[in-house]
């Protein structure tokens, strides 16, 4: 540590300091070797913090003054939907009939919880426009993973044994290949066309008898709508697969397309992204799974049911895939999604998108006059710019990434899709407002003169921040995962 | 939108609901209509003035222009059938109504444990994670304007390899339960064997969760039976062989009782397989850390620091490895480095092992973790600190033994009676739910029924003993049993 460094909370540890207050302990102490067995009595206290109430409080503020969130500024970081997180929601997850309760309690005394549940389940299905929904994955890979694992059962229970394939785009998200490896699944690639949209015919040279499923974004992650699914269902269906949907872009189309309705077999939604969960830093998250009538008894046990007003958790499920995760799923973020969505209501809703989409095309608009388009078409609720026009100048989509935090900026996705180069994907979202998109459209617009006039700003980006460009390579390198006293 | 625009939905509510004068004044009926198709809501800044500027700079007309692309046959049509919106004050004060229906933790003196528990959550912690700087943060990808939450999480990395006694952890998996079926996997994988032996005596729950990962595997699954309530080591010694990549045990285990992990490590690494432990982390305040005992891997659920009950969830899985498996750690490694002037800095590091990168041949799929969670978690042992963890996992010793007397002194039987933590096995006198039901009127939530996870063990409860537990709750609870 030099003296410019933000101490880490062990380096303002004092031996003798507290920060605790335990209840009495009011009853007479043994000794711990009368209750432990000698060897597993620990001997060496854990090296944790000594430190005063007032110390932790500093501390995390000062780290919190480090970090930037969608309170301190514009974050359209495409794909990850990094909306408005409402603060009713902070307030009714808190409230002590749903923080303070515990999964093991009498289904009567948690009527309230499994009830909140049920009707989360029963809006979730309206708006997929699938027919039964797990609350039980914890994020959006944990959901894709659990789907692949029914569409696996439902393979299996017809004895096709032979189903190992996923088609997945060469769009799609990190997580569609890595989940499908984990539900015991072999990865074909499927080629995006010159209109950024799948190959049918690619699609239907890597379709056939081995075909599990075949994963799907929709709009995909180009923000661009694939028009034409229909024909892909059915170029799948007939080979006897499975439409799996990643939820993941669900913002570009409430109220306009449902899942269920293009012809998808399971779904998953990420409750964090679209339903305002919030993102808290990397989690937590929560991935609901829909699927259509023909996979439910595989849905993992237990789903919550009702009968005659009365709520239960269902656990005669003899078919289930099991249980994907310890209790009911993520509950404290489903409650907040649950408000989200009673927030909104119908109306409410359909604007999200609308609102979301208009953003979205409007700055695609003014943009593309700035970077390249790699494809000239109506996006949906994100788009993705090229940066190689500027990379041609000297400077790269990162160096560009890096400018846009001297404007106070969380910059978009960068080198993702994978299918275009130098990509930047730029996800407003609806709660921006159109002065936030114009000043940010602004500094997009600066940086590009930047880069023809004086490159050596951009690249030597970001002169602002409390720290500059970090060694990534020594990091690796060198892996120092710990803390360790000296 | 409003509830003011709710109303004016309903024909009968328009303000202009005479034929005669509407017919005669469409302009003014239009300015309604665009009212109502422009909705106004608190988290969308959008006018009517902006939509019709943007609009034209998109080169459209029309918002239904910008979905052209959706097939008319997939297009949905109209509104959902969900519940309409609500005002914020009506919406609180339903979802209050809503919550009061449950019985919560802190009305009702809780026994109840079995992998999550009702602890001390210092009040800071709440606090801190209420910093919308954290929680309105997406994962760390941008290191320069992250520094906050990656420190924090490399405190939190720091923090569980002290309490566990291992080199490496993680920056969170989702609970304890996920977080103990990848490293099975990781042990697998690893080892390149298709066989796991799992305790009896392991969460019942997380077992079922390492049933359905190994399935997607094609990964055996054999469960090792428990003599008098810990892992029986003849039944190990027996089940143990080349083809078994890992061992999975809990410390202390779901009875509460502590296991002997050195007898099992001799069996696990005779074999060179691999030992993994799930742990309580509060109780590795006064247990000898796994890490010393010669675990592979530990991974478990970092809920009793700070984080809420919260009906099961979220809660947040840690995972901690030795050295030698680094490079095999599913999900997010925060690392230390430097920046250009030589400032200290953290990033996001090893990446090569993770899905965004890897892709089909990642460690795991894992990509949102529980990082807020885990925030909550660092902020909890901060406070509690080199002393707190210990005096309060001492004081959850000291009090379930003294429930335990106190409870055998009204008769009530111990079942697997032993070295324990903060939970013991009592065998009722009379059937579960009228014990459960009985307690529950006098304020009391009784443990758990172990015969929903064990028929052996029907009409016997798993009785959870946490440092918030006074002793007049203690007695009065030994006393209703008793009594029963």
């Amino acid at each position: 540590m030099n003296n410019q460094d933000q101490a880490l909370i062990f380096e303002i540890s004092t031996p003798g300091r507290i920060g605790y207050s335990l209840p009495e302990i009011e009853i007479e102490e043994i000794a711990l070797t009368e209750l432990l067995p000698d060897d597993y009595i620990r001997e060496e206290a854990a090296e944790l913090p000594e430190v005063s109430e007032l110390d932790i409080m500093r501390h995390y503020t000062a780290l919190s003054k480090r970090n930037h969130g969608v309170d301190s500024g514009f974050y359209p970081l495409g794909s990850c939907t990094m909306k408005y997180n409402p603060k009713i929601n902070e307030n009714v997850a808190r409230i002590n009939g749903f923080a303070h309760i515990h999964p093991y309690q009498d289904e009567n005394t948690v009527q309230g919880a499994l009830g909140l549940m049920y009707d989360l389940q029963e809006h979730l299905i309206e708006i997929t426009g699938m027919d039964q929904v797990t609350l039980q994955p914890a994020a959006g890979a944990h959901g894709e993973w659990t789907g692949l694992m029914m569409i696996r059962a439902y393979h299996e229970s017809n004895g096709d044994m032979q189903r190992t394939k996923v088609i997945v785009p060469d769009s799609a998200h990190g997580t569609n290949p890595a989940s499908a490896t984990v539900a015991g699944f072999e990865t074909v690639t499927v080629k995006s066309n010159e209109h950024g949209l799948v190959d049918i015919d690619d699609l239907k040279r890597v379709v056939g008898d081995d075909t599990a499923a075949l994963m799907l974004t929709n709009p995909n992650t180009l923000g661009l709508f694939e028009e034409n699914i229909l024909e892909m269902a059915e170029v799948i269906h007939q080979a006897g697969g499975k439409l799996y949907y990643d939820g993941a872009n669900l913002n570009a189309v409430l109220s306009k397309a449902r899942p269920g309705d293009m012809g998808f077999d399971v779904v998953h939604l990420n409750l964090h992204k679209t339903f305002t969960g919030p993102h808290g830093g990397g989690g937590p998250g929560s991935g609901p799974v829909g699927v259509k009538n023909e996979l439910i008894r595989f849905l993992p046990k237990p789903i919550v049911s009702e009968k005659e007003g009365r709520y239960f958790l269902d656990y005669d499920r003899p078919e289930s895939i099991g249980r994907v995760k310890p209790y009911y799923g993520n509950f404290g973020i489903n409650v907040r999604a649950y408000t989200y969505i009673r927030s909104m209501g119908p109306d409410g809703l359909k604007a999200v998108t609308e609102n979301a989409v208009i953003n979205a095309n409007y700055m695609m608009r003014r943009l593309s006059a700035y970077y390249d388009l790699p494809y000239d078409r109506h996006c949906k609720h994100e788009f993705v710019l090229s940066g190689r026009r500027q990379k041609k100048l000297g400077v790269r989509t990162l160096d560009i990434a890096k400018r846009l935090l001297d404007f106070g900026y969380h910059p978009p996705t960068i080198y993702f899709p994978l299918n275009v180069e130098e990509a930047m994907m730029i996800e407003p979202t609806e709660t921006e407002s159109k002065e936030t998109l114009d000043a940010f459209i602004d500094a997009m617009i600066q940086i590009a003169k930047e880069t023809e006039d004086n490159p050596e700003i951009v690249q030597e980006a970001p002169h602002t921040t409390v720290i500059k460009r970090l060694d990534e390579t020594l990091a690796a390198r060198k892996p120092v995962l710990r803390f360790q006293k000296q | 939108m409003t509830m003011t625009n709710l109303t004016w939905r309903n024909p009968n509510n328009l303000l202009c609901s005479n034929k005669k004068w509407r017919s005669t004044h469409i302009d003014y009926n239009m300015i309604w209509f665009n009212i109502l198709l422009h909705m106004k809501h608190r988290y969308l800044p959008m006018t009517e003035q902006d939509k019709t500027e943007m609009l034209a700079a998109i080169g459209v007309t029309t918002v239904d222009e910008l979905f052209s692309d959706i097939p008319e046959k997939v297009r949905f049509k109209g509104e959902y059938k969900i519940k309409p919106a609500k005002s914020e004050s009506a919406l609180l004060k339903e979802l209050s109504t809503l919550a009061a229906k449950n019985a919560d933790l802190i009305q009702y003196t809780s026994f109840l444990g079995a992998g999550v528990y009702d602890h001390y959550a210092p009040i800071i912690v709440d606090h801190v994670i209420s910093r919308s700087e954290f929680y309105t943060a997406y994962t760390p990808y941008q290191p320069e304007i992250s520094q906050g939450e990656l420190q924090a999480i490399f405190e939190f990395q720091s923090m569980i390899c002290e309490l566990t006694g291992m080199d490496v952890a993680n920056s969170s998996m989702y609970d304890g339960g996920t977080a103990l079926a990848e490293a099975a996997m990781l042990s697998v994988g690893h080892t390149r064997r298709q066989k796991l032996l799992v305790s009896t005596t392991v969460h019942p729950e997380s077992r079922e969760v390492i049933a359905a990962y190994a399935l997607g595997r094609n990964v055996e699954v054999v469960e090792i039976p428990h003599t008098n309530g810990t892992t029986d080591l003849d039944e190990l010694k027996n089940l143990m062989s080349e083809d078994v990549a890992g061992v999975i045990v809990q410390y202390p285990n779901f009875f509460g009782r502590i296991e002997l992990l050195k007898e099992i490590e001799q069996v696990v690494h005779e074999q060179k397989a691999m030992m993994i432990v799930s742990s309580n982390p509060l109780a590795l305040g006064v247990l000898t850390p796994p890490g010393k005992l010669g675990a592979d891997i530990v991974a478990g659920d970092a809920q009793p620091f700070g984080i809420a009950t919260a009906f099961g969830g979220p809660h947040c899985g840690y995972f901690a490895v030795t050295n030698k498996l680094l490079r095999k750690v599913p999900g997010r490694l925060v690392g230390q480095t430097v920046d250009e002037n030589g400032k200290r800095g953290f990033v996001l590091t090893l990446q090569a092992r993770e899905q965004h990168i890897r892709r089909d041949k990642a460690t795991s799929n894992i990509c949102s973790n529980q990082a807020l969670n885990a925030l909550a978690a660092s902020v909890a042992m901060t406070a509690l600190g080199k002393n707190g963890v210990k005096e309060m996992a001492m004081q959850n010793i000291q009090k379930a033994h003294y429930a335990k007397k106190a409870l055998q002194k009204k008769g009530i039987d111990i079942v697997f009676d032993g070295a324990s933590f903060n939970e013991f096995v009592i065998k009722l006198p009379v059937p579960f739910k009228q014990c459960n039901d009985a307690l529950f009127e006098k304020g009391m939530i009784g443990g758990l029924d172990l015969g929903r996870f064990y028929p052996e063990l029907t009409d016997h409860m798993l009785v959870a003993v946490t440092e918030l537990r006074t002793k007049e709750e203690i007695d009065t609870f030994a006393a209703e049993v008793g009594e029963m």
